[in-house]
């Protein structure tokens, strides 16, 4: 079993402290959701956990490591895809800049092979969203930090994309860190709901 | 009542070039019609992709300038060229755009909420009122002094909806205001909302989130891959959903949380492919021959605004 574990974890922006004490721990055979307040620091957290934000005081492990550098075990998914590839990329180098899944797994994301020729800006929001989960599931991933990753999406949509997801994690034993506002999803699909003020001081 | 805004027939394309020399129309929203009553809010729901904010930009005359648009938009019964489109633009049509980049990031957000005036006597006023907009969202002053980098996703979209809400409108058209927005947000958004409606102003609300539209509006339209495929009452968003008649729209209800998370395979087409026929047919559980072969016309039935040979009629 793999743990991903923060240990007295404190962040501010200058001198706006956002997290205090946070500590926090989750298994790789766990769906955690993440609930909390606007502006209370839930998207501050990701970027901790997966070490876009390395400033912080306090310890971020898996298993006991801290990460240093290579692959990063923790990957993050955004709200927007659109802002994380780079716009002059076509889809099959985005991916491919992670690894290649095989051609099940293509289809489990429902990924048509004539995209992989397309530019991002060349697809609509769901599909680039497709993109940005699969890319996330490359085989060395242990944990997955979802932020918001369904809220812009129709609800159609968003059942495909959960279940695609959630069946994957389950199958390679990948963690998956849920944030939303929506209560009536974390519902649907975490095994556990944690409140960020409930993991600070 | 009297109505406010109508679209007939609109439809959007944009010219795309393939493999550099081959040119091709891309037709993105098709032969839509809709209106908005003042006191009344129209929900615009549909797949992701649908051509719901392309609605909104043509309504507002924002579109990019390779869109070829056709068909009609009037305000008030008066046709509306680029030249009304820009006299209403921020003034009688208020704006929630969808995308928080919208946001002038070298501007304070206290600035940008209230806008430029030239006197100062109505600055004050401004002033004041956004205050009591930002107070009731929760947004401490020293919000009013941050960039949009500082601002978390909430917030973001906190500042857009006040920048609308400042203006006093007779329509606003909102896309997408609440994604991101925890349930206090969320709730102060629909009491806003309603308020407006009740003061009058006609309203079209396009999102992805259910129970903001159930909540708000009168009337609800479904997009799917350009077409509207059916208007209906907002009332027949509830229970098991047995008067929803498209086969799109009761799934897209049952595959709520809230409902039954019901998972329903298949993806809307790719515009450079739209299949001949029904828009739904690749993925229609329900469909019939002529599905195949043509486009089903918009008819009126029970009420209900629909496109489509085969509707869920019985409550199957
Ligand atoms: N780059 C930044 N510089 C300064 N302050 C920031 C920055 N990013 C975020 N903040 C502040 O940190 C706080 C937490 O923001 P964060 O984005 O983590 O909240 P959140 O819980 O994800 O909120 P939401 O639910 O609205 O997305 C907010 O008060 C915000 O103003
Ligand atoms: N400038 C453009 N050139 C070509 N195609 C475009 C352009 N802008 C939008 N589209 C396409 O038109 C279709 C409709 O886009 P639109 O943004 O209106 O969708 P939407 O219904 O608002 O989707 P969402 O719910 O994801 O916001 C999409 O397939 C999109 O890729
Ligand atoms: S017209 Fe036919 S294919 Fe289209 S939604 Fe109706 S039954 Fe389904
Ligand atoms: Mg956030
Ligand atoms: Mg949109």
């Amino acid at each position: 079993m793999d743990t991903l574990k923060a240990e007295n974890v404190n962040f501010g922006y200058g001198s706006h402290q956002i997290l205090k004490n946070l500590n926090f721990e989750m298994n790789n055979n766990q769906v955690i959701g993440l609930f909390g307040d606007s502006g209370s620091g839930k998207s501050t957290l990701c970027k901790v956990l997966t070490g876009f934000i390395n400033d912080y005081e306090g310890n971020i492990t898996v298993n006991g490591q801290k990460h240093k550098g290579g692959y990063n075990p923790i990957q993050l998914i955004y709200q927007h895809p659109e802002k994380v590839m780079n716009p002059r990329w076509k889809m099959k180098d985005v991916l491919e800049e992670s690894w290649m899944p095989d051609d099940s797994l293509l289809d489990e994301f429902g990924i048509k092979r004539e995209w992989f020729g397309r530019y991002p800006s060349e697809l609509s929001g769901g599909e680039l969203q497709r993109f940005s989960i699969l890319r996330s599931l490359n085989p060395k991933t242990k944990f997955i930090i979802a932020d918001e990753i369904s809220t812009m999406l129709d609800a159609v949509t968003q059942v495909q994309i959960w279940e695609s997801l959630l069946t994957v994690a389950r199958k390679n034993e990948v963690g998956v860190l849920v944030v939303s506002h929506d209560k009536n999803l974390l519902n649907r699909i975490c095994d556990d709901i944690v409140y960020l003020a409930d993991i600070t001081d | 009542m009297s109505k406010l805004l109508e679209v007939e027939k609109l439809s959007i394309s944009f010219s795309q070039y393939f493999k550099g020399l081959e040119q091709r129309e891309l037709k993105v929203l098709s032969d839509l019609t809709m209106d908005v009553d003042d006191h009344e809010i129209l929900a615009v729901l549909g797949s992701s992709g649908s051509g719901k904010s392309l609605l909104a930009h043509a309504i507002l005359g924002i579109l990019p300038s390779n869109a070829k648009i056709a068909g009609s938009i009037r305000y008030k019964g008066k046709e509306m060229d680029d030249e009304l489109k820009e006299e209403l633009r921020g003034k009688k049509i208020s704006f929630i755009p969808q995308s928080v980049n919208n946001l002038n990031p070298l501007m304070k957000v206290k600035d940008q909420v209230i806008g430029y005036t030239e006197s100062e006597e109505e600055k004050q006023v401004l002033v004041k009122k956004q205050r009591e907009i930002f107070n009731q969202y929760n947004l401490s002053e020293e919000v009013d002094e941050m960039y949009p980098f500082q601002l978390s996703g909430g917030m973001a979209r906190k500042v857009l909806i006040s920048t609308a809400l400042l203006n006093d409108p007779e329509i606003i058209i909102a896309d997408e205001p609440t994604p991101g927005l925890d349930e206090q947000a969320v709730e102060e958004t629909i009491n806003n909302l309603v308020e407006l409606k009740e003061k009058g102003i006609g309203m079209i609300l396009i999102t992805h989130d259910i129970h903001t539209a159930i909540e708000t509006s009168d009337r609800i339209a479904i997009l799917y891959l350009g077409y509207v495929i059916e208007i209906t009452d907002t009332k027949n968003f509830s229970g098991d959903g047995k008067n929803l008649l498209h086969p799109y729209t009761r799934s897209l209800y049952r595959a709520l949380p809230e409902t039954h998370f019901e998972l329903t395979e298949g993806h809307q087409p790719s515009y450079q492919h739209i299949p001949k026929g029904c828009p739904y047919h690749e993925n229609c559980p329900h469909q019939v021959r002529e599905c195949h072969y043509e486009l089903p016309e918009l008819r009126e039935l029970n009420g209900t605004v629909i496109r489509c040979f085969n509707p869920l009629v019985d409550g199957e």
